[in-house]
């Protein structure tokens, strides 16, 4: 298991809670699920260590849009990568609501897909490989596509406004 | 309980398969390992889905046949076609000899 | 014709190289089956019953003379000498190597073709009408929409595991040939009160084994907006469409669930948050498109040509080919002319290399390089002069493509059915040769009239059988292959799923069957009607009484 991060592989500092249980220690992180955030907000806030949301396929990601400034990191589950969902999510969080910490995809993240989610707004990847095997396989997908139709909200430059900037240079 | 063969499209080039006794992959149906009861056909369908397999071949299972001195008939028309070739192109797939 | 840019071919050329890639990890082992099946799909390679299948996308069915030429190429060197085209405007190959495929998809990339999205849980190929940019009764091109939806869907990264797949259809003209209402999203160019041109969104129909008619969620959009409301569109599908079970996971079925209009109000909702994103289209950008999409130099003629009314009354069989094979053209002294795919007895929809060869010749000497591939799988030269049209027959007729039946009962539409395909149920070909046999005599054929007849050989419908005017559903009953027919199916602006006449028929009786039906149709028509027409006015007792009697 490896988490590669902004083309780099990071320690895992998190722990991922169930719906009941105890909580640990106030200053360690934990990512919850949804509805116990929902249930438990008002003294999960009150934790010195980070709070973290993990979104399943369908949940609703406008439920967290009103505490996204409390939230370090969201996790997104694809429970099998077939499941689309957690594509649309992460677009809405980033690209409608402006979420600026870390997206992190888990579950059933492997390679071939690793670039749409990036494109998608999702920067750090849960791999079920060692270290090196999982930045290979990170750089190796990032690296595989330069052109890109669609307008996201990860920065690259579409065709169409490379295009148009082109045809501004011309006439210029 | 009729007879079971094990049958699968072979990783590279996509061309029909079947198993023989030896747990390898033969074009030819006729060289098929038969299996005479569920057991033994279980059997066989594990040894086509091993890890080492999924290189070799793509999605293995388990047919019906008829086995006589004439060799090994399908009992369904769908894998009657497969050992054949299209029914409306007599030119290409096995049948042609291909 | 859209011609690539670097950006596009690069996008290809690093598509191909992907896909390269993942063959070697699939071949090495290093990916499973599992693992590798959807990357292969989404490169349009299937596992079928004799072998893999390469379905190559023809974007809006358009391609030029050098593409299809391409096309007969790959068939003689990947393939064994042939290639399918089918419902949906692509072309199958039925006999390629994995391990030749990523040089296949090299050799499409060098014409500026791909298989990308071809199949897989994703947005698959656009498709439009035939005859787009040639048509006398256009409101407009669809083919600059189509491009740019065709770039928009490619690599979609939100959508590339959407709960099943997502078909687009778009007409621009209202006699509807690219059967928009059966489609996840018709779209069907009018205009507004104010004059402007934009689209009708239609959601949710489709065909397979629950068919719809798709459902109208706004009336209007428009050019600058469409994109930003098709995004809407498919994010709600991704979000909300079912993935518990695949046969409810087509988006007809969360339409159906939870109503057009909670759909359309899901759909405004996400709209009403990016309709100002970067997805608004300019009018500048669009210009670009259309300006592509221009029309060739046509000459200006008068549309009536002496040469070409003398050839028709001396030649009776170019007449009968004119008749039914050639569709008026929006410039004067220009037609548009039919490729029958559908000689009597033969295989529809398929071509041999050395026929696509001789189309694409035909195309740059008669068509401006102009090709298209119709839904009913069939081949369209969309731009030949009526002076020219005794010369083009008298070549085709050499290649045996000149079959006089576009839209008479020989002109079937049938899905590769069990000859090949690996969810098949029943044959379709077969069928339909004998179909076709049976009504071979042209001069009977006229005297029918139109009458579609689409074959299906499975639930799944790509043979359209749902809406066919008399549609065939092959089924397997213990064993053996039979055959459900329904009739007053409409892939047309009026749209309408076929009904189902009754207890289904064996492989042998089947022919008859249809004959009988044909045969009351004729008894009972009034003048000027088609079968359609009549079996609107009459119902399906009239042909249930010939069918089954008393039974």
């Amino acid at each position: 298991m490896a988490i590669v991060k902004h083309d780099t592989v990071i320690d895992n500092d998190w722990i991922t809670l169930d719906a009941e249980g105890d909580l640990p220690a106030g200053d360690v992180n934990i990512i919850v699920p949804l509805d116990r955030w929902k249930a438990e907000q008002d003294s999960l806030k009150g934790r010195n260590g980070g709070v973290g949301v993990l979104l399943v396929p369908g949940d609703a990601p406008e439920d967290i849009a009103a505490d996204l400034d409390r939230l370090a990191l969201i996790a997104i589950r694809f429970p099998a990568y077939t499941d689309g969902r957690g594509y649309s999510y992460a677009r809405v969080l980033r690209e409608r609501y402006g979420f600026a910490g870390e997206i992190r995809a888990v579950g059933d993240v492997l390679r071939d897909q690793i670039l749409n989610m990036h494109r998608c707004g999702f920067d750090a990847f849960d791999l079920k490989d060692d270290a090196d095997t999982a930045l290979a396989k990170v750089r190796a997908a990032m690296a595989e596509m330069t052109v890109y139709y669609q307008p996201t909200g990860d920065g690259r430059a579409t065709a169409g406004s490379l295009r148009e900037r082109r045809r501004a240079g011309q006439v210029g | 309980m009729s007879l079971q063969i094990v049958t699968a499209n072979r990783l590279d080039d996509g061309l029909v398969v079947f198993m023989t006794a030896n747990h390898g992959w033969s074009d030819d149906i006729h060289q098929a390992v038969l299996a005479e009861d569920q057991a033994h056909a279980d059997d066989l369908l594990a040894r086509a889905s091993t890890r080492d397999q999924d290189i070799v071949v793509v999605g293995p299972y388990l047919i019906e046949v008829e086995a006589s001195e004439a060799g090994i008939v399908p009992t369904k028309y769908r894998e009657v076609l497969r050992t054949k070739g299209p029914s409306v192109r007599q030119d290409l797939g096995y049948q042609a000899g291909q | 014709m859209y011609r690539y840019d670097d950006f596009d071919r690069q996008l290809v050329l690093e598509r191909t190289e992907q896909f390269r890639g993942q063959v070697a990890r699939r071949l090495s082992g290093e990916l499973t089956e599992d693992q590798f099946r959807p990357l292969r799909l989404m490169n349009g390679v299937y596992l079928q019953l004799h072998a893999y299948m390469l379905r190559v996308a023809v974007p809006y069915g358009t391609l030029s003379g050098a593409q299809l030429r391409q096309l007969g190429y790959i068939a003689r060197k990947y393939d064994k000498g042939y290639g399918h085209f089918t419902t949906r405007q692509n072309i199958q190959y039925n006999w390629p190597k994995l391990a030749e495929l990523p040089d296949a998809l090299l050799d499409l990339a060098r014409v500026e073709m791909h298989a990308i999205q071809t199949s897989g849980n994703c947005i698959r190929n656009t498709t439009t009408d035939q005859y787009a940019g040639a048509a006398a009764d256009e409101i407009e091109d669809p083919r600059p929409y189509c491009e740019l939806i065709r770039q928009w869907s490619t690599f979609h990264p939100e959508f590339t595991y959407l709960p099943r797949k997502f078909k687009i259809a778009v007409t621009g003209a209202p006699n509807d040939r690219a059967a928009v209402r059966v489609h996840d999203i018709g779209l069907r160019m009018h205009q507004n009160a104010e004059g402007e041109t934009g689209f009708e969104v239609i959601v949710g129909g489709g065909l397979g084994r629950t068919p719809f008619v798709g459902k109208t969620i706004r009336d209007f959009i428009g050019k600058n907006d469409l994109f930003s409301y098709l995004e809407a569109t498919l994010r709600v599908y991704n979000r909300f469409g079912r993935r518990d079970n695949k046969y409810k996971a087509r988006i007809k079925i969360l339409v159906h669930e939870i109503g057009a209009e909670e759909m359309a109000r899901l759909v405004e909702e996400e709209w009403a948050q990016i309709k100002d994103g970067s997805l608004k289209v300019s009018d500048a950008e669009i210009a670009q498109y259309i300006a592509q999409f221009a029309p060739p130099s046509f000459e200006t003629l008068p549309d009536d040509d002496a040469e070409f009314a003398r050839r028709k009354v001396e030649n009776p069989g170019f007449a009968a080919w004119v008749r039914s094979n050639v569709v008026a053209h929006k410039q004067p002294g220009y037609a548009i002319a039919n490729v029958s795919l559908k000689p009597i007895g033969g295989i529809p929809g398929d071509a041999t290399a050395d026929q696509m060869e001789r189309v694409a010749d035909l195309a740059d000497q008669y068509s401006f390089g102009d090709v298209r591939v119709t839904h009913e799988q069939n081949l369209v030269l969309p731009h030949v002069k009526k002076a020219d049209l005794f010369s083009l027959w008298a070549e085709l007729s050499n290649a045996g493509l000149a079959t006089a039946n576009l839209g008479y009962v020989t002109d079937i539409i049938a899905c590769p059915g069990l000859d090949y395909c690996a969810l098949a149920t029943a044959r379709s070909i077969p069928l339909s040769q004998r179909i076709s046999e049976r009504f071979g005599d042209l001069d009977r054929q006229h005297h029918i009239g139109e009458l579609k007849i689409k074959i299906s050989g499975c639930i799944n419908a790509c043979g359209h059988h749902h809406v066919g005017h008399i549609g065939i559903l092959g089924l397997d009953k213990r064993g053996k292959e039979f055959y459900q027919i329904t009739l007053g199916g409409d892939a047309s602006e009026n749209a309408a799923i076929g009904k189902i006449v009754g207890a289904g028929f064996s492989e042998a009786e089947v022919v008859d069957a249809i004959e009988a039906i044909v045969t009351r149709y004729l008894e009972i028509r009034d003048a000027g009607e088609r079968f359609i027409d009549t079996y609107r006015r009459v119902g399906t007792d009239p042909f249930k009484e010939v069918l089954y009697g008393d039974r």
